[in-house]
């Protein structure tokens, strides 16, 4: 008889190499969470969303950069492109932002997280560096695609290349600001309900309710309330930020002398989002 | 070797409940049943083991480190299945199992191999790549032990394991318990409020009760020193049983059969005499084990 064939149950072994610490599983957590923010690893359904949103994105930003080198023309600048975009990036964090978050609660696996030796601060480190990095991403490609339109068909040589990514780099940075900022409100809002759906809901509402408001307070006939009007919605608390770094004035907001107030805002607005959160999951983990 | 220490354990929660209450047991290596009704403070002795919740009072050791200030070093030698459903629908198996590995420390390819490893020894090496959600409730069950084993834990927690399980189901889930505590040298705390289904497999019992603890021991000192001998006979039950009452024999009776204690080897010669000076059918005369259960029988009527 041949031995070849047979199939040896050797037994459970046990595991004797390397165990990694806590750094390496948020590390491992973060890479998942980005991959399961673009669908990767998932089924095609999951896929569909992130990647359409991406694509207008990026259809978007070659268009911008094929105007501007066949005829010259400025459609958006960097910063420009990602206020255009900042439906498309609410949708995008409507959807993605409770996959991460809202999913775990849903299925019951944050025991599971918990029982290990990952912490709350570990959790939700992970979860928002991976949502504010696939936010990032999700601008900041498209802004890169319309540097190379650019920078190939620049007439200046190495100067003018130089001036583009003295450009982009703010650019980045802007697109960082608003990754940041819709990556803790997502965040929180996906983490109180296990829904989906309902998770979606909410930040979609509290993104687009906020908007009326700004509009009703820069009515007013108090040019105060004016200045302050951006405050009251996130979309122009970034958009406020940079008009007070640069001095752009395209976004149609008057700061009058309240710009340092909108950096101070969206500092505290960001950094509660992040301690609610831990806050939330330090009750969660000592069910 | 002992594995768990508590000395004089207590958890109050806010409000005054208390769910466990000045707990003190010492625990060996092997399968350890823990045993309670609902509400009895299992789950809250698992979480307090896990370092999940800090206990109000006294100590507890695993492994002889503190899980309260060691919390690490405790959850990186245990594997926790917990009692309520915990898996996503929209992943397979495998690729559920080793992200959890990866969530203990294990390096990436490690954390696959394991995680096939665990899910083949639980039985689910054929439908691994498949969707959880398609899965039954056995097989979901099976998915959660090996999420618990897939680190290759020192001490298994397991919270009502076969909860939700048809009868062929649970001796499949109880036998591979028993294997994973006697053939892979893991230590099993199995949760049940089904006594007689944990005293099967394992090797010492831990009952709580209200918080309290009712006893803990190993199963074979339970039952050793409660050893009886039924005795069944055609008629003249009631004249058998004076009889070996008038030889200093404490009967009870169950029954047609009779219970009487075996105090010494002759109690089944002095038995069989009595039958035959009173020229009875013998039907039966067998040694009895107790079953834990009736150690606990005020338990089992607090349980209803």
């Amino acid at each position: 008889m041949s031995e070849a064939g047979v199939i040896h149950d050797i037994g459970y072994q046990r595991y004797d190499g390397p165990r990694l610490g806590r750094f390496a599983m948020q590390q491992a957590l973060y890479v998942h969470g980005l991959r399961a923010a673009y669908g990767l690893g998932r089924s095609a359904k999951a896929k569909i969303f992130p990647w359409l949103v991406f694509g207008i994105m990026l259809l978007v930003a070659v268009i911008v950069a094929a105007v501007r080198s066949t005829i010259g023309e400025v459609i958006f600048t960097y910063t420009q492109f990602a206020d255009q975009m900042s439906f498309l990036i609410i949708f995008f964090v409507a959807i993605v932002a409770p996959q991460l978050v809202s999913r775990d609660l849903r299925s019951g696996t944050l025991p599971l997280y918990f029982s290990r030796p990952l912490r709350a601060a570990d959790y939700v480190a992970a979860k928002f560096a991976a949502l504010a990095s696939a936010i990032w991403l999700l601008l900041g490609v498209p802004q890169f695609i319309m540097f190379l339109g650019a920078a190939f068909t620049t007439k200046t040589g190495f100067k003018g290349v130089w001036n583009e990514v003295l450009d982009l780099v703010p650019g980045w940075g802007y697109s960082l600001l608003w990754a940041v900022m819709f990556a803790g409100i997502g965040l929180l809002i996906a983490s109180f309900t296990g829904k989906q759906a309902f998770a979606a809901g909410g930040i979609v509402a509290v993104f687009l309710m906020t908007a009326p408001i700004v509009g009703v307070l820069a009515s007013l006939p108090s040019t105060t309330a004016n200045s302050l009007a951006g405050l009251a919605s996130p979309m122009t608390l970034i958009a406020g930020i940079n008009q007070w770094i640069s001095g752009d004035e395209g976004t149609g907001l008057d700061l009058g002398r309240f710009g340092p107030v909108y950096a101070i805002e969206a500092v505290c607005l960001i950094a509660s989002c992040l301690l609610l959160l831990l806050a939330r999951y330090r009750k969660v983990a000592s069910l | 070797m002992t594995i768990i220490v508590t000395d004089g354990l207590t958890k109050t929660y806010g409000g005054g409940v208390t769910a466990l209450a000045d707990l003190t047991v010492a625990v060996d290596a092997g399968v350890i049943g823990l045993v309670g009704a609902n509400g009895a403070g299992k789950s809250t002795f698992i979480k307090i083991m896990l370092g999940l919740v800090p206990p109000s009072g006294g100590t507890v050791r695993v492994f002889d480190l503190d899980p309260v200030t060691q919390t690490d070093q405790v959850r990186a030698r245990v594997g926790y299945m917990p009692e309520n459903d915990c898996l996503p629908p929209d992943v397979s198996a495998a690729e559920f199992v080793t992200h959890l590995g990866r969530m203990s420390g294990l390096p990436k390819t490690a954390a696959r191999e394991r995680a096939s490893e665990a899910l083949r020894h639980v039985g689910l090496y054929e439908e691994r790549y498949r969707q959880i959600g398609g899965y039954s409730t056995g097989m979901k069950q099976r998915v959660k032990l090996a999420q618990a084993l897939v680190h290759d834990p020192d001490l298994l927690l397991l919270d009502e394991p076969t909860n939700g399980l048809d009868p062929a189901g649970r001796d499949a889930m109880l036998a591979l318990v028993q294997r994973i505590g006697t053939e892979f040298g893991i230590s099993v705390v199995v949760c049940s409020h089904l006594l007689g289904e944990v005293e099967r497999i394992c090797d010492s019992l831990i009952a709580i009760e209200g918080g309290r603890l009712l006893r803990a021991d190993r199963i074979s000192s339970m039952t050793a020193a409660s050893d009886v001998l039924a005795v069944e006979v055609a008629d003249g039950t009631d004249e058998l049983a004076d009889a070996l009452a008038g030889m200093g024999m404490e009967v009870s009776r169950d029954g047609r059969m009779l219970l009487v204690p075996m105090d010494s080897e002759t109690a089944y010669d002095r038995i069989l005499r009595a039958v035959t000076d009173l020229d009875l059918n013998l039907h039966r005369l067998d040694q009895r084990r107790h079953r834990v259960a009736e150690l606990f029988t005020t338990k089992e009527t607090a349980d209803v």
